[in-house]
């Protein structure tokens, strides 16, 4: 948040890798699996072999298109490969092959909501590269496993437009959700298959010259790096009131101690000596290619949003949680379609299904209910044959064991009493156990009526449909 | 060439290509680099203005693979060319 920060503005910009959803990996056949043993799929072009040359993976640039045209970015028909030179183990051959000059996608933007406001977020580009491999760090050795290098990477790099930790986490949030709807990437961040960097600087407000800029690594959830972009920009400001330069650096982020701390000073682009890659020819994509993706595209996050709003009748809010997460966007159209309740699925979900996943750290895939299942227990609200409070009990026990309503019903004997010979006869039961209450009733102290409800209520395990209870007490009462 | 070589270059560049250099190594290069770059001087008299940069002297297509999966070679193999290894792991000098 933006609270008192003494005169001076954040500025954030930010970079996420998302690995694009292909079988092998973008330079060779190697397997993209994740739960592959220890260097279970290299080869020697992953491992940069002398001699070995790469072969561009034509579903790469095919996602990496899609996912351009998800951000309103303009793609580019030609585009090239550079080498970005840099020492360090877990790229074997001493260099990333990336995209530095004429990136294949570029000058796009994404529109969300944050605070109830409305923000459009430049992307000033989204280029194509190769992961790294993973290197584990002992005090004697360093131990290297090469399965993520070579696995496909797109880098969407933000303008310096965000404002607020909250603005960066809904941008990151609205990334995510986009690379989601179109498939080209599942979107995990504690598993890194989606990685959001953050670059923080703060200015004094006014300053048109933006601030030495710290970048923010290591984030693996939206709440972290809302937290951690908090915690960076109050430091930084800290730093130049008591008259303290910044350095430009690298910094992780420790989600224990919220805090963050150096891990590398920053070397500059050019210390990267960038050229083009002379292994690989330039990435051809022609218009008939752009368009035939285009009709593959499928409804994106806002515009589903505003579905939900314009013709399901939901607030912007319930609408804008529900997209954030395609599963859960599609369970909630699933469900309501098959109640017929929009209204009601929504409140649902919103609150008891999200609240039992967060709570279970689960996602919404790994459920045990089905989004039938959950629609067969609002159409039994829906129609009074159980209460919300019993509807409650039985949603636990479904989504606790994967049984249908219908069967937890059956089992546990709960019903909804709305049958009007069996309610009159327990009504009649309370009545004739509280005369002196009937009496006061009669005399004109109609606050008693609330205790008769109460008595049936309790009378019938709860399981009474308290309209009829309330219509079938008036007219008992009335005889 | 837009910067002038001097000492400090020659050491940030052996800086970044891990290389040690002594002072006397920096004396006995330095003239000699100035002169292989002096020889590429006479370009930036050029005015390229307007001109795209020439990155494959003929136009090609690059060759797109299918995105299939195939195992060219067990890691076995490959990890009996790496000089240390702990299980199936690459083993190197400690790098922090």
């Amino acid at each position: 948040m933006s609270t008192n920060l003494q005169g001076y503005e954040a500025v954030i910009g930010i970079e996420v890798h998302v690995q694009l959803k292909t079988l092998s990996k973008i330079f060779c056949s190697d397997s993209t699996d994740s739960t592959a043993g220890d260097n279970e799929n290299i080869s020697p072009i992953s491992l940069g072999m002398p001699g070995s040359l790469p072969t561009l993976n034509s579903k790469v640039v095919d996602l990496a298109i899609k996912a351009g045209l998800g951000l309103n970015c303009q793609i580019r028909t030609k585009s090239f490969f550079a080498r970005k030179n840099y020492f360090y183990p877990d790229l074997p051959k001493g260099y990333q092959i990336s995209q530095y000059e004429d990136p294949i996608c570029e000058k796009g933007f994404v529109e969300f909501f944050a605070d109830g406001m409305e923000k459009k977020v430049s992307i000033e580009r989204a280029h194509l590269e190769e992961d790294a491999g993973k290197s584990t760090h002992y005090p004697e050795h360093t131990l290297l496993n090469y399965n993520r290098a070579g696995v496909p990477l797109l880098e969407i790099v933000s303008g310096p437009d965000m404002r607020s930790a909250r603005e960066a986490a809904e941008y990151c949030k609205t990334i995510r959700a986009i690379v989601q709807y179109l498939d080209v990437c599942d979107g995990n961040l504690e598993e890194g298959s989606l990685r959001c960097d953050c670059n923080v600087s703060v200015k004094k407000i006014g300053e048109p010259k933006l601030g030495v800029k710290v970048e923010i690594k290591n984030l693996n959830s939206f709440r972290f790096i809302e937290k951690a972009i908090d915690f960076e920009i109050e430091r930084q400001v800290d730093q130049c009131l008591s008259g303290q330069k910044i350095i430009q650096e690298t910094r992780l982020y420790d989600p224990d101690k919220n805090r963050t701390f150096t891990m590398r000073v920053k070397e500059d682009a050019e210390d990267y000596r960038y050229f083009i890659d002379p292994d690989l020819l330039p990435i051809i994509v022609s218009d008939e290619k752009i368009q035939m993706i285009k009709k593959t595209m499928t409804e994106l996050p806002r515009p589903r949003a505003h579905r939900f709003v314009q013709q399901m009748g939901l607030t912007q809010d319930e609408a804008d949680i529900l997209i954030s997460d395609k599963a859960i966007a599609d369970f909630f159209e699933r469900t309501s379609e098959l109640s017929k309740n929009s209204k009601l699925s929504a409140n649902w979900i919103l609150r008891d299904v999200l609240g039992y996943i967060n709570d279970h750290h689960l996602r919404i895939e790994q459920i045990k209910m089905s989004a039938q299942s959950l629609a067969e227990l609002l159409i039994l609200i829906d129609q009074k044959i159980v209460s919300g409070k019993i509807a409650k009990s039985i949603f636990n026990d479904m989504i606790a064991t994967g049984e249908s309503a219908q069967q937890i019903i059956d089992k546990k004997g709960y019903k909804q009493v709305s049958d009007t010979g069996e309610l009159e006869k327990v009504i009649q039961d309370v009545l004739a156990a509280s005369a002196s209450q009937v009496a006061e009733y009669h005399a004109g102290k109609e606050k008693v009526f609330g205790f008769f409800v109460g008595a049936v209520m309790k009378a019938t395990k709860g399981q009474a449909d308290p309209d009829k209870v309330n219509e079938l007490l008036k007219k008992m009462l009335k005889s | 060439m837009a910067h002038e070589i001097n000492e400090n270059i020659i050491k940030q560049i052996a800086h970044l290509a891990k290389l040690t250099v002594t002072d006397e190594e920096i004396a006995y290069y330095l003239p000699q680099i100035q002169k292989v770059l002096s020889h590429f001087s006479e370009l930036n008299d050029l005015d390229t203005n307007n001109i795209e940069p020439l990155i494959t002297p003929v136009d090609l297509k690059g060759y797109l693979r299918s995105d299939i999966v195939e195992k060219v070679i067990s890691t076995d193999e490959l990890l009996q060319t790496a000089p240390d290894k702990v299980g199936a792991l690459f083993k190197v000098p400690p790098v922090i």
